[in-house]
């Protein structure tokens, strides 16, 4: 039934479009990317090396389509506004046939309208944010990574098994932070009702202010901690937390701060025994994942990141939208991607049909210590499909 | 009736009493020269005059209305026009753009977006700029003019406000002898023309002498004499304080 | 209750102190040299990167870490001395906003040169044990490097005293802070004078930024987070006021330890509204003295004379060809237009302001986001059509302004720019922060215009039609006598009063027109984006607008239209063509500060004027 839709399909837009069937010709695929190249390099300059990785190993196999790949990267300067002028550019000017990429939430949010208004493909690689998937889901925008819901998810059941009655949030104050306390209360209550939430601390993103911070965590004598903060933030609160010892005998569950972008930079002081979702990068001992960070490593003379991972999987996904359309043309490629799957580094992927979400899954585990720096250790992997909510909850979100 | 009433005028800076109960009076036409050594207290009983400095005590009428305590902005409303020791004009002006603003406050347009401003009053401020030797400098920018020119032009924009009362701090600060006196011999005849009556303060003895009908002298705040040229220059008091430092001999 | 209260305070103590350090640098030098120094944050970002080199290669017994941290002072002190000798040296001359934008082309500089030499990997220190310790504190742990940190602020203050009040060259420095030609005519070498104080400066900065290390990472956001801070601590104190920085200090450190404990949401809020209430009543900081008038700008405004016809006809030329665009070039290069567009009218709406009105704006970007977010809303609450979003966008915009004015047209100078930045940052961090209404950092998003305007030549030429309209009115209301008055104001406000003119009343309309225009460049540049976002309202956005204006030329109508479309095109190809574009833009602003004191068209008209003018 579906090959034959696909069939038809395909021969109809073949008969009624043969001038657009010679304008794509055997040239190379376009791939428009745009990230915050200059204003978060640490996590978009591993992305793009592993974009680049891949874009020369499937080119390596014979491209797609018969057709090479080639990647285009534009730097948005961490501005929304500046990533859709951009976005602009690479369709109009460039003639791309993709667009991809976004680090930030409002830039993905920002591409993905600019998608939908001008009927483009765009396939969003780092973003966080449900919104993109969900309240704001369109029919032209795909997400690669596992949201915030997905990873609150996975706390939230990892929480349950926690004995802690009392707890205490603290997350940097705006959307990411305030989705991710509000998914893990909301995911947390319904699975322990018992559970209290005691008190909550909002430093702005970015100038945390630790040592008061930690002062009123620790006031509120909690059983454990939610923790949202990343980057620098992260960074101070787990210094002035070990020192004044908040950490102590409490529970502390904290979202992404297994990701190596994270983690490393924390050196000796890296938490011990905290719950975190993360990528647990060279201990991932698959064949498939081997062989990527050999790859990797043989290219760059780096350790893959999380962001490596993510941006090496955004060009596979991409590559298997368009191999499943056998086209390029833009709502034959919507068609392809929807339901297109491929075999990540860490596993198979799909994007959902439902809401065009990819199922790239989540590690979770404990933060360690090992040689004067922080790892993951008793870790899984949950294929992001078991993270996702019921359907009707995605169809009561998603616009129609 | 004078034109002018000041009545036990007093301000406080601090400890400092700088001006400590002030009285005087001024007739229209009349050419009232306030003098006294640095320090004296003339900048500031001026600026109380003018609406710079709220007093702490005294009053100003002006043609009987009370006019202490208020802002600059209403003390011109009144009619009283004045020139600042630092001659303030508008530098981003031509000389007579400069007039043209002053003509234009005083005739309430200031609130008009639409129509330009170059066209308003420009022969008003011609005939002003003549009348204070302008005219040929019309055009130039404000900021090329020669200090004496300057010195013109701002009285040429103080009489734009058609005062009855003119205030001049120093106006001849800073200008070459000659032509200070030619400055306050204009100013002399516009008072007599436009029956303006015009307090100055001033430190040119000469200047003071040529063109005031009364002298006001103050020392520390308080009034020490008040006459026209020859009772001050007699005045002992004053010669003590003020004139001449070698004719007290010794004093400290 | 004491066990609450003793601990916060003590954390807020050492935030003071660091807040303090970083502070007290910026506060002398521009006593002194009266430079706006934007660079400062860039200097402690320095500091903390040049101590993690140096620390991570020195033993990690407490005596090295000294050592380390003085030698760190010292390297920062010498690049402070190097930013002096050959960018700042070029520019005092220069009218003062010219020296900021010439500090904010080195900010740009060295962020990409610390992300080229240090790589963009947070670095954190390593903690020896000793820095890890802590006492116990009415049965609290308090970290044994805060305590440190709380007795290093007032040991600074006390030496900082010392050199100011015990040595021949601290009272020359505070003989400049008074009043800099009076030590020119002492016959003091000005320029070892200013080097100096710009030495001891950025090593403050850079010994900020070395002792924040056991705290916080070396990373490359350090630069624009510190400067804000910096810049509230030395407002509230006064410019130019060590003890006024450090009181301002306190009271900041404080208040931000015990806000977080009260109202967990607001810290960011609170640290502007300390900031705006402070100005409100003491409009030059706590211990700060009355400015003098800033004598240069006024020097620097010739006057504004109508266009020669050449030039009426090279700008009817332009809006020809400009019109004409949709028919030669690509759809691209029709939304990059769009985009000049809409500049041109945010650029002309803040030279309204800072020109003729001589209010500089440093936060010029609230009115653009205000009136953007008006749109937004007014469209995702009642569904209102692009029409009513453009009309009601200036006209929410004109309101906040008139709102905001009573506090401004108060100020002036240095001053009345802070309190503009410290609003867009307040207005910033409810955009942000808000996520309920605003949408948070995500945005407004589906503000797309209807059917009918929505093809890129149509949207363009509305956004040409309205821009160019509004600046062609504004253009007439600065020839009127309203923009006659309002320029009297500016020249010289004694005089402005005493010919009867309401300076104040002057100033706040001017301000109203300006913000209702950019208001109206938001919600243009909204619907072309489809969507709203905080970015629109963040510092550099509104340092864009500034150099816009100021590139261009702040004494010529058609300054800002020059910088706008200069800038747009210039930030458009390089963005495109290297990864570096903050390293060349940045570059390119210092040269053009250096070459052009007086902008673009500015220099335009010199030459065009040469000789004429008598």
């Amino acid at each position: 039934m579906q090959v034959t839709r696909r069939l038809l399909l395909g021969a109809s837009g073949a008969l009624a479009m043969p001038g657009l069937l010679r304008a794509q010709g055997t040239g190379p695929i376009r791939i428009g990317e745009i990230n915050s190249y200059t204003t978060m390099p640490a996590f978009t300059l591993p992305y793009r090396n592993a974009m680049q990785l891949a874009v020369e190993t499937l080119n390596g196999q014979g491209g797609v389509l018969g057709r090479q790949l080639e990647l285009l990267t534009r730097d948005d300067a961490g501005k929304p506004q500046d990533a859709v002028r951009l976005a602009g550019e690479l369709v109009n000017d460039q003639k791309v046939d993709v667009l991809a990429g976004a680090y930030f939430s409002n830039v993905g949010l920002a591409l993905s309208e600019y998608a939908a208004q001008n009927r483009r493909l765009y396939v969003g690689g780092e973003p966080l944010t449900d919104a993109m998937v969900w309240e704001r889901g369109n029919r032209y925008t795909f997400r690669l990574r596992p949201s915030t819901y997905m990873q609150a998810a996975i706390l939230a059941e990892e929480a349950a098994k926690l004995p802690a009655k009392r707890w205490v949030t603290v997350a940097p104050n705006y959307e990411f932070g305030q989705s991710g306390v509000k998914w893990f209360k909301q995911l947390l209550s319904a699975r322990r009702p018992d559970v209290q939430f005691v008190g909550e601390q909002w430093p702005a993103l970015g100038r945390v202010d630790a040592g008061a911070t930690v002062q009123a965590l620790e006031q509120m004598k909690p059983d454990a901690i939610f923790n949202v903060l990343f980057g620098p933030d992260l960074t101070n609160f787990v210094r002035q937390g070990n020192t004044r010892g908040l950490f102590e005998g409490r529970a502390v569950v904290s979202l992404l701060t297994g990701e190596p972008e994270y983690l490393d930079p924390l050196g000796d002081e890296a938490p011990e025994g905290w719950i975190v979702t993360g990528y647990p990068g060279e201990q991932i001992d698959t064949p498939a994942h081997k062989a990527f960070v050999d790859a990797y490593r043989g290219r760059f003379n780096a350790k893959p990141m999380c962001g490596s991972l993510v941006g090496y999987a955004l060009i596979q996904s991409i590559a298997a939208g368009i191999a499943r359309a056998e086209s390029t043309s833009m709502e034959r490629m919507v068609e392809g991607f929807r339901g297109a799957g491929f075999e990540s580094p860490v596993g198979p992927v799909t994007y959902r049909e439902i809401d065009q979400q990819g199922t790239l899954g989540v590690f979770v585990g404990r933060t360690g210590l090992k040689n004067d720096a922080g790892i993951m250790v008793d870790w899984r992997y949950i294929d992001g499909r078991d993270l996702l909510p019921g359907d009707d909850f995605v169809r009561k979100l998603r616009p129609a | 009736m004078s034109l002018l009433a000041v009545r036990g005028l007093r301000k406080a800076f601090g400890g400092v009493q700088a001006v400590d109960d002030v009285s005087f009076d001024l007739a229209a036409g009349e050419m009232l020269a306030l003098i006294g050594p640095n320090g004296a207290g003339k900048s500031t009983c001026f600026n109380m005059v003018g609406g710079q400095l709220p007093p702490d005590a005294g009053s100003v009428r002006l043609e009987g209305r009370e006019i202490a305590g208020l802002n600059p902005r209403a003390i011109a409303a009144h009619g009283i026009g004045r020139t600042f020791q630092i001659t303030a004009t508008f530098g981003s002006m031509t000389v007579r753009e400069n007039v043209q603003m002053a003509l234009i406050a005083h005739h309430g347009e200031v609130w008009r977006f639409w129509r330009p401003a170059a066209v308003r009053f420009a022969a008003e401020a011609d005939a002003l700029l003549a009348q204070v030797g302008l005219a040929e400098q019309a055009e130039r920018a404000t900021g090329v003019l020669a200090y004496g020119d300057l010195k013109r032009l701002e009285l040429a924009v103080a009489l734009g406000n058609a005062p009855r009362l003119l205030l001049m701090d120093e106006p001849t600060a800073g200008m070459a002898p000659a032509e200070r006196v030619a400055l306050m011999q204009l100013t002399r005849r516009l008072a007599t023309e436009r029956g303006v009556a015009v307090l100055f303060t001033e430190h040119d003895m000469d200047v003071v002498f040529d063109v005031s009908d009364r002298i006001l002298v103050l020392n520390r705040g308080a009034l020490i004499a008040e006459g026209d040229a020859a009772a001050i220059r007699a005045d002992p008091a004053v010669r003590e304080v003020y004139l001449g430092t070698g004719a007290a001999g010794g004093g400290h | 209750m004491l066990d609450l209260i003793v601990p916060q305070l003590l954390t807020g103590l050492a935030g003071a102190s660091s807040l303090f350090l970083v502070a007290s640098g910026l506060t002398i030098i521009f006593g002194v040299t009266r430079i706006v120094n934007f660079s400062h944050g860039s200097l402690t970002m320095l500091g903390a990167y040049l101590g993690w080199s140096i620390l991570t290669r020195l033993p990690r017994e407490p005596e090295w870490f000294i050592l380390g941290i003085l030698l760190t002072a010292l390297c920062t002190a010498l690049i402070g001395v190097m930013l002096e000798l050959v960018v700042l040296r070029r520019v005092y001359r220069a009218p003062e906003l010219f020296q900021l934008l010439a500090t904010f082309g080195v900010v740009l500089i060295l962020q990409d040169v610390t992300l080229w030499l240090w790589g963009p990997v947070e670095l954190p220190l390593p903690r020896p044990r000793w820095l890890r310790g802590f006492v116990e504190i009415l049965g609290n742990r308090f970290p044994l490097y805060d305590l440190v940190l709380i007795a290093i602020g007032p040991v600074v203050l006390g030496l900082l005293w010392l050199l100011m009040n015990r040595t021949r060259w601290g009272t020359l420095v505070r003989a400049a802070t008074l009043d800099r030609d009076m030590v020119a005519a002492l016959g003091v070498d000005q320029r070892l004078l200013f080097t100096s104080v710009f030495a001891l400066g950025a090593g403050l900065a850079g010994l900020g930024g070395a002792l924040s290390l056991p705290n916080a990472s070396a990373n490359l956001q350090i630069d624009l987070s510190v400067i804000v801070d910096a810049f509230v601590v030395v407002v509230v104190g006064g410019l130019g006021s060590l003890a006024g920085a450090f009181v301002a200090s306190l009271l900041i450190g404080i208040l931000q330890a015990f806000g977080i404990v009260l109202l967990p949401q607001s810290t960011l809020v609170l640290v502007f509204l300390v900031m705006a209430v402070v100005l409100v009543f003491r409009p030059n900081g706590l211990l700060g003295r009355p400015q003098a008038e800033a004598r240069e700008m006024l020097a620097a405004a010739p006057v504004i004379r109508a266009a020669p016809p050449a030039l009426r006809y090279l700008g009817l030329a332009t809006l020809l060809l400009a019109a004409s665009a949709p028919f030669w070039v690509g759809d691209y290069y029709l939304t990059v237009l769009t985009d000049g567009a809409v500049a041109l009218l945010f650029a002309v709406s803040l030279h309204v302001m800072m020109g003729p009105g001589g209010m500089a704006s440093f936060g010029h970007a609230a009115w653009f986001g205000i009136g953007a977010y008006a749109a937004g809303l007014l469209a995702q609450w009642l569904g209102t059509p692009m029409p009513l979003g453009l009309l009601a966008a200036p006209i929410a915009a004109g309101i906040v302004a008139a709102l905001f004015g009573w506090f401004v047209v108060r100020l002036s100078g240095v001053y009345l720019s802070m309190l503009t930045l410290a609003f867009a940052q307040i207005v910033w961090a409810i955009s942000f922060q808000w996520v309920g209404v605003t949408g948070g950092d995500n945005g407004l998003l589906g503000l797309w215009p209807e059917a009918w305007a929505r093809g890129a030549a149509t949207y363009y030429w509305i956004a040409l039609a309205l821009s160019v309209a509004v600046a062609l009115l504004l253009r007439r209301m600065l020839y009127a006598p309203y923009g006659y008055a309002l320029r009297a104001a500016r020249d010289s406000a004694v005089r402005a009063e005493a010919i009867g003119l309401d300076v104040q009343h002057l100033r706040m309309v001017a301000l109203v027109i300006a913000g209702a225009a950019a208001g109206l460049s938001g919600a243009l540049f909204s619907y072309a984006k489809g969507g709203v976002f905080p970015t629109y309202i963040s510092i550099p956005h509104s340092v864009e607008a500034l150099l816009m204006v100021l590139l261009g030329g702040l004494q010529t109508m058609a300054g800002p239209i020059v910088g706008a479309l200069v800038y747009t095109g210039l930030a458009d190809i390089l963005v495109r063509s290297t990864d570096l574009w903050r390293l060349v833009l940045g570059a390119v602003i210092l040269l053009l500060v250096m070459a052009f004191p007086e902008g673009i068209a500015g220099a335009a008209r010199r030459l065009w004027l040469r000789g004429r003018e008598a």
